[in-house]
């Protein structure tokens, strides 16, 4: 009984409690696409679904990652200095991208009709905000790099001395 | 119970052919996994902040489903079977629950952005690892990755798109935000239960860690600390734009890149508007002195113009207007208790009661409350706002205001309320 129990695992390549956790998890999905399958909308449902999975992984992920390989190298990470001028860089500029990419609709004037009858308010674009807080962002980096500025170099002359 | 044995499963020859047969490419892509700081580690710190947050926006969102009173058939998606909590009714204490648990939902989750981005960039490379599968066990495993990772973008894309009024998606919000929920949900407690067992040993002491840590790593640029402050800076500054939502006051404004985070005018009807009198499309003379409003219940009906409701017996409250978008308001509201209306409709103690709305076309132009929603003493017929009468948008003539009830149930314009026994 024991010896058919491992040869199982072997061969389906995890325990049993691998298999079950993984059969209640493909249930509970197909019992919810079985409620929405009645949906004249659920092939655009199931396009979001798995194009948001392909969106982030091919598309998103392999632009910041490129965006980043391009600013290391124009920033040289081997020297304290460069370092330092590469992160003070990347993280006002991950916040720009972040904000971007969570208040978009906002930024980019989408879906201005229902807005307005939602808020009982006329739509202003807020791309202006979104540049004034990015800018923010980058002077204040800029900032902190100016005051760390002298203590780097030093850094840097002793590394190399 | 983990599957990161280098074992063949069966049938053993095909996994093993699979795994000898790369694509072209496929070593210049495991060498050009360079960063340092991805590794096993990285990603158990960042699971466990998801694994202890996570669940709190899953419950709060399923609290909002039952908020909205399914046992009445107007929580939406309407039919969903067993996939929800219990059915319970929801309390009318305290007042700010809805508010609470509403901002949590949409706050917190917009705040779990960049540890859910972070995460995903600490595990990308076993995306792209050969052989994609050793057994059954890992190919099912991996499907259940497009659920789980899929599931979460989902959820967060259409959430984020919806507060904001871009419904670029061309399907019902609530439906696919519902069920795309209940896929994620699924995923979430299959991968926890598969991987929390390596991601506490992970923390606990090194692991090998053949899948995620580079195998020619380049310069460190950043610690692994520094990515964590990184990844939590991104998390605060999404905090500080969105926290704006729930306030009151001229912290408001702090919300910038939100919708909500400008109060629409002075006085006492300035505050956040969820439907404008124009969209509703009532007709204006409907709302002027020909206004009636009608209570029916234990077969009698009696009528009562604005000018007899405000002399009866008037009751304020202080009490938060909460939208399933998040936002929140508190106002303090005037007008005649739910309680004596039912008791003039000859109800005095209703199981429930169905309120109708001059408007004809929206969703919510008609709600049930509960019995402990009508009974409440803060439950109200408001007819004035901060010491002022309702404006149109607010709901003029008359709107509901109950503690703890989802802002859309609040219904205005009321032009008729069934209080009704259970029978």
């Amino acid at each position: 009984m024991i010896e058919r129990f491992a040869r199982l695992r072997a061969a389906y390549g995890a325990g049993a409690p691998h298999a079950l956790v993984l059969l209640l998890c493909f249930t509970l999905a197909g019992w919810a696409v079985f409620l929405v399958a009645g949906e004249a909308t659920v092939w655009r449902m199931v396009l979001w679904f798995v194009g948001a999975a392909i969106a982030h992984d091919l598309i998103l992920f392999p632009l910041y990652a490129a965006a980043d390989r391009l600013l290391r190298r124009a920033t040289g990470a081997r020297s304290a200095l460069g370092r330092a001028v590469l992160n003070h860089v990347r993280v006002p500029a991950l916040g720009a991208a972040l904000l971007f990419l969570v208040f978009l609709p906002g930024i980019l004037d989408l879906g201005k009709a229902t807005y307005e009858a939602a808020t009982g308010q006329p739509r202003v674009s807020y791309a202006a905000r979104w540049l004034a807080v990015s800018g923010a962002l980058f002077v204040l980096s800029a900032a902190i790099l100016a005051a760390r500025w002298p203590r780097l170099r030093r850094l840097d002359r002793e590394s190399s001395a | 119970m983990g599957t990161n044995a280098p074992e063949y499963g069966a049938p053993r020859t095909l996994w093993r052919k699979l795994a000898e047969h790369p694509p072209p490419g496929e070593g210049a892509v495991r060498r050009g996994w360079r960063s340092p700081v991805r590794g096993v580690r990285l990603t158990s710190v960042l699971g466990l902040v998801l694994l202890g947050t996570l669940p709190l926006v899953i419950v709060t969102g399923l609290l909002d489903y039952a908020a909205y009173g399914p046992q009445f058939r107007q929580a939406f998606p309407l039919d969903v079977a067993w996939l929800r909590l219990p059915p319970f009714d929801w309390p009318t204490r305290p007042s700010w629950l809805f508010r609470l648990t509403q901002g949590l939902h949409v706050g917190l989750g917009i705040v779990l952005i960049p540890v859910v981005l972070a995460k995903l960039w600490s595990v990308i490379p076993k995306l792209f690892t050969w052989p994609p599968a050793r057994s059954v066990a890992q190919v099912l495993e991996r499907v259940s990755l497009l659920l789980l990772v899929g599931g979460i973008l989902f959820e967060i894309a259409t959430g984020v798109l919806n507060i904001q009024y871009a419904y670029l998606f061309g399907f019902d919000f609530y439906t696919a935000h519902y069920f795309g929920a209940w896929v994620f949900i699924g995923a979430f407690v299959a991968h926890v239960v598969i991987k929390l067992p390596r991601a506490v040993a992970a923390l606990r002491r090194s692991l090998p860690d053949p899948d995620l840590a580079p195998l020619r790593p380049g310069p460190v640029t950043l610690s692994r600390r520094g990515v964590l402050a990184l990844v939590g800076g991104g998390s605060l500054l999404l905090a500080l734009l969105t926290v704006g939502q729930s306030l009151d006051g001229p912290l408001r404004r702090t919300a910038l890149l939100l919708p909500r985070g400008r109060n629409p005018g002075e006085g006492p009807n300035g505050f956040q508007v969820n439907r404008s009198f124009a969209a509703a499309g009532i007709q204006p003379a409907l709302t002027g002195p020909a206004w009636r409003l009608t209570l029916t219940g234990g077969g009698r009906t009696v009528r009562f113009d604005r000018a007899a409701l405000l002399a009866m017996p008037q009751h304020t409250a202080r009490l938060p207007i909460a939208c399933v978008e998040g936002w929140s308001t508190q106002q303090t509201w005037t007008g005649v208790r739910l309680a004596d209306l039912a008791a003039l409709a000859g109800v005095p103690a209703p199981a429930s009661a169905h309120v109708v709305s001059l408007e004809r076309t929206g969703l919510f132009r008609q709600a049930t409350l509960q019995a402990n929603q009508v009974a409440d003493r803060d439950a109200l017929l408001a007819l004035r706002v901060n010491g002022a009468d309702l404006s149109a948008d607010h709901g003029y003539p008359a709107r509901i205001i109950v503690p703890a009830l989802p802002g859309v149930h609040c219904t205005k314009w009321v032009a008729s309320i069934d209080f009704r026994t259970d029978d």
